[in-house]
């Protein structure tokens, strides 16, 4: 039962920081918990039906299917962070003018809303068709099972209690600096997940250059450990980097200053809020 | 026309040149089998060539889903139950390089061994 309640609980708070990000970063966002909800929800469902067909999946383009499904997935969401930050660096500034009048102009604040519920429903489908696919298992294996099941469950509610840790711990920061707190972990969130897509596509064997290992700090600071597994989904820390992987990670970072930058209006200090 | 002659002869070439290169690096590129029995990897260790890039073949013969999982490897697979799964690994160092089934952790162990 235990070992079932760390399976779970280790998929689940994976999801668990990013739902707890994106909380954080939209607090004060009105309709934002609906999102989020949405997010989860459908990310669940997509999560039942990855599992479903885990077979298909594995079987399609020649074996490497679920490799580019995560891919995907990881760079559709690093995409949702990109465009997030862009947006966030536009009108960053109104919308801390928004929270301020409460309840106005519901419209400024739903397009980074979108993003970030996608962002939400891609974490949960990962990290969740592992725990469908895990707990089916269990099922399947009959009787002696039960006790797994309870285990998986209790797993689910811990993850759940992490994120709500992760959120109330990341609100005690004072709010004038949540906003840059929170885009800076959106950028190294972005980066790590970046990391994580070049090595799903090495392993679907579509890039295969770049693939030495640069280091290995696993006896430092183990990425299967606690800390490294938390380290791995907030900054992408990885023990073992490719070249490539670290590239990503850069280049990454890169993109998202640059269009944190871009998209900063010019300022002019005498007409600001 | 003798341009398009040559601009076809060229092409013809260059499909010869890129499957061969496809082909030699198919021929390089070893592979190997694992089987996932009674929640168990058989063999349990595997000796791969350090320095290439090595796909091994998993076949999960139990009913119930396994997940190949290695940080050491960078590999974390799903593969349903009764069926079968391609992992890429490596150029790798020399070294062992351990992975375990994580839905049974406590029985499905193994090593690859680069060298």
């Amino acid at each position: 039962m235990l070992g079932a309640l760390v399976i779970v609980f280790r998929e689940v708070i994976e999801a668990g920081l990013i739902i707890g990000i994106v909380l954080a970063a939209t607090r004060g966002v009105p309709g934002r918990s609906n999102w989020v909800a949405a997010g989860v929800v459908a990310g669940a469902l997509g999560a039942g039906v990855v599992a479903l067909f885990a077979e298909a999946i594995a079987d399609a383009f020649e074996g490497s299917g679920q490799e580019l499904l995560n891919a995907s997935v990881l760079g559709a969401a690093v995409v949702m962070l990109m465009w997030h930050t862009a947006w966030m660096a536009r009108h960053g500034r109104e919308m801390a003018v928004e929270m301020a009048a409460v309840g106005a102009a519901v419209t400024a604040g739903q397009r980074p809303m979108t993003a970030l519920a996608v962002v939400v429903g891609l974490a949960v489908l990962r990290e969740g068709s592992e725990v469908v696919l895990f707990l089916y298992g269990v099922i399947a294996a009959g009787t002696s099972g039960s006790s797994l099941f309870v285990g998986g469950l209790f797993g689910l509610a811990a993850g759940a209690a992490f994120t709500a840790l992760t959120y109330y711990g990341l609100l005690s920061i004072p709010a004038r600096y949540i906003f840059a707190v929170t885009t800076v972990l959106i950028a190294l969130l972005a980066a790590g997940m970046a990391a994580q897509a070049v090595q799903y596509l090495d392993n679907a064997g579509v890039i295969s250059v770049l693939g030495r290992r640069l280091w290995d700090s696993s006896g430092v600071l183990p990425q299967d450990g606690m800390l490294g597994r938390l380290l791995h989904t907030l900054i992408g820390y990885t023990d073992r980097p490719t070249e490539l992987q670290l590239l990503a990670y850069l280049a990454t970072l890169a993109v998202m200053a640059a269009l944190a930058w871009v998209a900063t209006p010019a300022r002019s200090p005498r007409t600001a809020v | 026309m003798p341009f398009a002659g040559n601009v076809m002869r060229a092409f013809a070439a260059a499909v010869v040149l890129v499957a061969f290169v496809l082909a030699s690096a198919l021929a390089l590129a070893q592979d190997f089998n694992l089987v996932i029995r009674n929640h168990k990897f058989e063999p349990a260790e595997i000796r791969v060539p350090a320095g290439k890039r090595v796909s091994i073949y998993v076949s999960n013969e139990d009913a119930t889903p396994e997940e190949f999982d290695s940080t050491a490897l960078k590999v974390e697979k799903v593969i349903p139950g009764k069926s079968k799964g391609l992992v890429r690994i490596g150029p790798l160092d020399p070294g062992r390089y351990e992975f375990i089934g994580e839905f049974h952790a406590d029985t499905a162990k193994g090593v690859v061994i680069a060298e």
